[in-house]
C-alpha cells in the first residue's frame, strides 16, 4: 500500500525534524510550538497503525492540556530574555554530561525493550490477552485496563493525586486581611436593608455607619 | 515462471491501487467542499442572525439595509475586511502572528468532518468521533494563545492568558459531561450516540447535564457572559486587538464556526441529532439533515439570547463556577448515572 507508507514517512519526518527543532531553536516559545507539532505528528502515526484511541488521547492530554501549560509557563517567565545568563555563561558545556547520562539511560531502556521484542515477538501475548477480533481498540483497552490491571490503574491515579496535592500544598499560602464576598449574603440583600430614605437637614449632613 | 507472474501481478495491483487512491482523493475532496462551503455560508448567516436577535432584545432593528432583511450584511462586511490593509505590528513575531488566525479557522472547520447529518451522510464515520471533536476543540486554545503572544502587546497577552485558563478549565467539565452521555451509549461513534437516543433524547434523563453543557459551551467558545478574553471594557479587544483586515475576519469566522460546532455537538449529544422528535407523519416529512439544522439553530438562538440578556462575569467568578460548581456536580452525576445503570442492569452491552 503505497499511500500508507507515504504518509508514514511524511509524519515520521515531521516528528523527527520537529523533535530536533525543539532543542535547536533559540526562542523557547518556538521550541514549545515545535513540541506541539511533534505530539501532533506522533498522534497521526498512532492513528496510522490503527490505534485511534491512543492517538486521540495523545492529542487531548498532551497537546490540549500539558503543552498549553508548558506554553503558559514559558510565556509568563519570559525565558527568552534569560537565555544569556543561562546558556551564555556556561556555554552549554556544563549541561552536556547530564544530558549524556539521561540519553544513555533512555537508549539502554529502548535497547532492552526492542531486544526483548526481537528475541520473542509474542512476548506480550503471555501476559496480555487482547481480544482484537470484532471490537474497536477502545473497547479492548477498556476490557484490559479495568479488569486485569485495575490495581495498577488505581495506583497511577493515586500517584497523580498525591502529586497534585503536593503542588497545592507547596504553593498555598494563607493571606491575612483578604476580603471575600459571601454570595449568599449578596443575593439575599433586599431593598429594605440596603437602601434607606433619610431626610437631610440643611448643613447638618448625614452620619453613615457601615 | 510463477515468481515472474507473481511480480507482474504485484506491479499491476500497485498501479490499480494508485488509480483507486486518486479516485478516493478526488471524491473525498468533492465531499469536503460540499460540506465546507455550506458551513462557511451558514457562518456568515449566523453572524447576521446573532446581530438581529441581539438587536430585537434591545428593541433596535439591527442590520436591515443590505439585501432583504439585511441578509447580505455579512457579505458586505466580508468584502470590507478583504479590501482592508493587513497591518502587522513591527515588534510582533511575524510567523506566529500570521499563523494564529489560520490555526483558529482551520481547527474550527476541521472538526465538522465527523458531524453526522444523517445515518449515512457523514464525511468521516470514525470510531472515536466524539474524542476527535473533543481533541480539536481543545486545540482551539492555541489560535488565541498564539495571537496574544505574537502581538507582543500588553492587552492581547493578558486576554490570551485569560482565555487559556478559561478554556482549559471548562474543557474539564465538558469532558465529564461527555462521559455521562457515553455511559448511556457504550460507543464513541457519533452516529451510535444519535441512534441510542431513538427511544428518548438524552436531554430528558440528563437534563442537568444539558444545562451545564450549554453554559460550559458558552465559556468554551468565549461567548458572553464569559467573553473575558476580549472584554472590551478592560482589554480593548483582547487577543484580537492588533489584528486587522482579513486576519481579524478569520478570527471571527473561526469563532462563529466553533459556536456552530458546539451547537451541533449539543444537539447530537442531548437533542437526538438527526432524529425527529416523534416518529409520526408530519415530522417524518422533514429530511434528517434538516432536523439537525433546526436543532443547531434552536441552540444558537439560545446562545444569542444569553448574549443579549446576561451581563459579563468577573474573572474569579468564572473560575469558581467552572471548578467549584460544574466539575463537582458533573462528577457526582457520573457516579449517579453509572450507579443507576448498574443497578437496573441497563449498561450497554458490547
Amino acid at each position: 500500500m503505497p499511500a500508507h507508507t507515504f504518509f508514514f514517512y511524511i509524519f515520521s519526518l515531521i516528528a523527527i525534524v520537529s523533535a530536533i527543532m525543539v532543542t535547536a531553536s533559540k526562542n523557547t516559545v518556538h521550541s514549545v510550538f515545535f513540541l506541539i507539532l511533534d505530539f501532533i505528528s506522533i498522534s497521526c502515526l498512532f492513528i496510522l497503525i490503527g490505534a485511534e484511541f491512543l492517538g486521540m488521547i495523545m492529542l487531548i492530554v498532551y497537546v490540549g492540556a500539558v503543552a498549553v501549560l508548558f506554553l503558559f509557563v514559558v510565556m509568563m517567565l519570559n525565558v527568552a530574555q534569560q537565555k544569556n545568563q543561562w546558556f551564555g555563561a556556561t556555554s552549554g558545556s556544563k549541561h552536556i554530561p547530564v544530558g549524556m547520562i539521561v540519553s544513555l539511560i533512555i537508549f539502554f531502556e529502548l535497547l532492552i525493550v526492542i531486544g526483548g521484542w526481537k528475541l520473542k515477538p509474542d512476548l506480550t501475548n503471555d501476559f496480555i490477552n487482547l481480544s482484537t477480533s470484532g471490537v474497536t481498540n477502545t473497547h479492548s483497552i477498556g476490557n484490559v485496563l479495568y479488569t486485569d490491571y485495575i490495581h495498577l490503574f488505581q495506583l497511577s491515579g493515586m500517584i497523580l493525586l498525591v502529586a497534585m496535592i503536593g503542588a497545592i500544598v507547596l504553593t498555598f499560602r494563607q493571606r491575612s486581611g483578604l476580603k471575600r464576598q459571601s454570595y449568599i449574603s449578596q443575593i439575599s440583600r433586599e431593598k429594605n436593608d440596603g437602601v434607606e430614605l433619610v431626610n437631610v437637614k440643611n448643613k447638618a449632613g448625614v452620619k453613615i455607619d457601615v | 515462471m510463477s515468481v515472474e507472474i507473481l511480480e507482474l501481478n504485484q506491479k499491476r495491483r500497485g498501479q490499480k491501487d494508485r488509480v483507486e487512491y486518486l479516485n478516493i482523493l478526488f471524491s473525498e475532496t468533492y465531499k469536503i467542499l460540499f460540506l465546507l462551503l455550506p458551513v462557511l455560508v451558514s457562518v456568515a448567516m449566523i453572524v447576521w442572525l446573532d446581530r438581529r436577535i441581539w438587536a430585537f432584545v434591545q428593541k433596535r432593528k439591527g442590520p436591515n439595509v443590505v439585501g432583504p432583511f439585511g441578509l447580505l450584511q455579512s457579505l458586505a462586511d466580508a468584502l470590507k475586511y478583504i479590501f482592508k490593509e493587513i497591518i502587522i505590528p513591527a515588534s510582533s513575531n511575524k510567523i506566529i502572528f500570521i499563523l494564529a488566525p489560520v490555526v483558529t479557522m482551520t481547527l474550527a472547520l476541521v472538526a465538522w468532518a465527523v458531524i453526522p447529518f444523517s445515518e449515512d451522510f457523514v464525511l468521516a464515520d470514525i470510531n472515536v468521533g466524539i474524542l476527535y471533536i473533543f481533541a480539536i476543540s481543545s486545540l482551539g486554545v492555541y489560535g488565541i494563545i498564539m495571537g496574544g503572544w505574537a502581538s507582543n502587546s500588553k492587552y492581547p497577552f493578558l486576554g490570551s492568558i485569560r482565555s487559556a485558563a478559561q478554556m482549559v478549565s471548562y474543557e474539564v467539565s465538558i469532558g465529564v459531561i461527555i462521559i455521562n452521555v457515553l455511559l448511556c451509549v457504550g460507543s464513541l461513534n457519533l452516529g451510535d450516540i444519535v441512534l441510542a437516543q431513538e427511544k428518548i433524547w438524552f436531554v430528558v434523563p440528563l437534563f442537568p447535564m444539558f444545562v451545564i453543557f450549554f453554559i460550559s459551551a458558552l465559556a468554551e467558545t468565549n461567548r458572553p457572559p464569559f467573553d473575558l478574553p476580549e472584554a472590551e471594557a478592560e482589554l480593548v479587544s483582547g487577543y484580537q486587538t492588533e489584528y486587522s483586515g482579513m486576519m481579524y475576519a478569520m478570527f471571527w469566522l473561526g469563532e462563529y464556526a466553533n459556536i456552530l460546532l458546539m451547537c451541533a455537538l449539543g444537539s447530537i449529544l442531548f437533542l437526538g441529532g438527526w432524529l425527529s422528535p416523534l416518529d409520526i407523519f408530519p415530522f417524518t416529512m422533514i429530511p434528517d439533515p434538516l432536523w439537525l439544522i433546526i436543532k443547531i439553530l434552536f441552540l444558537f438562538v439560545l446562545f444569542a439570547l444569553v448574549k443579549a440578556i446576561v451581563p459579563r462575569y468577573r474573572y474569579d467568578q468564572l473560575m469558581r463556577l467552572g471548578w467549584k460548581v460544574f466539575l463537582p456536580i458533573s462528577l457526582i452525576w457520573v457516579v449517579l448515572t453509572s450507579g443507576y445503570l448498574m443497578y437496573f442492569d441497563l449498561l450497554p452491552k458490547n
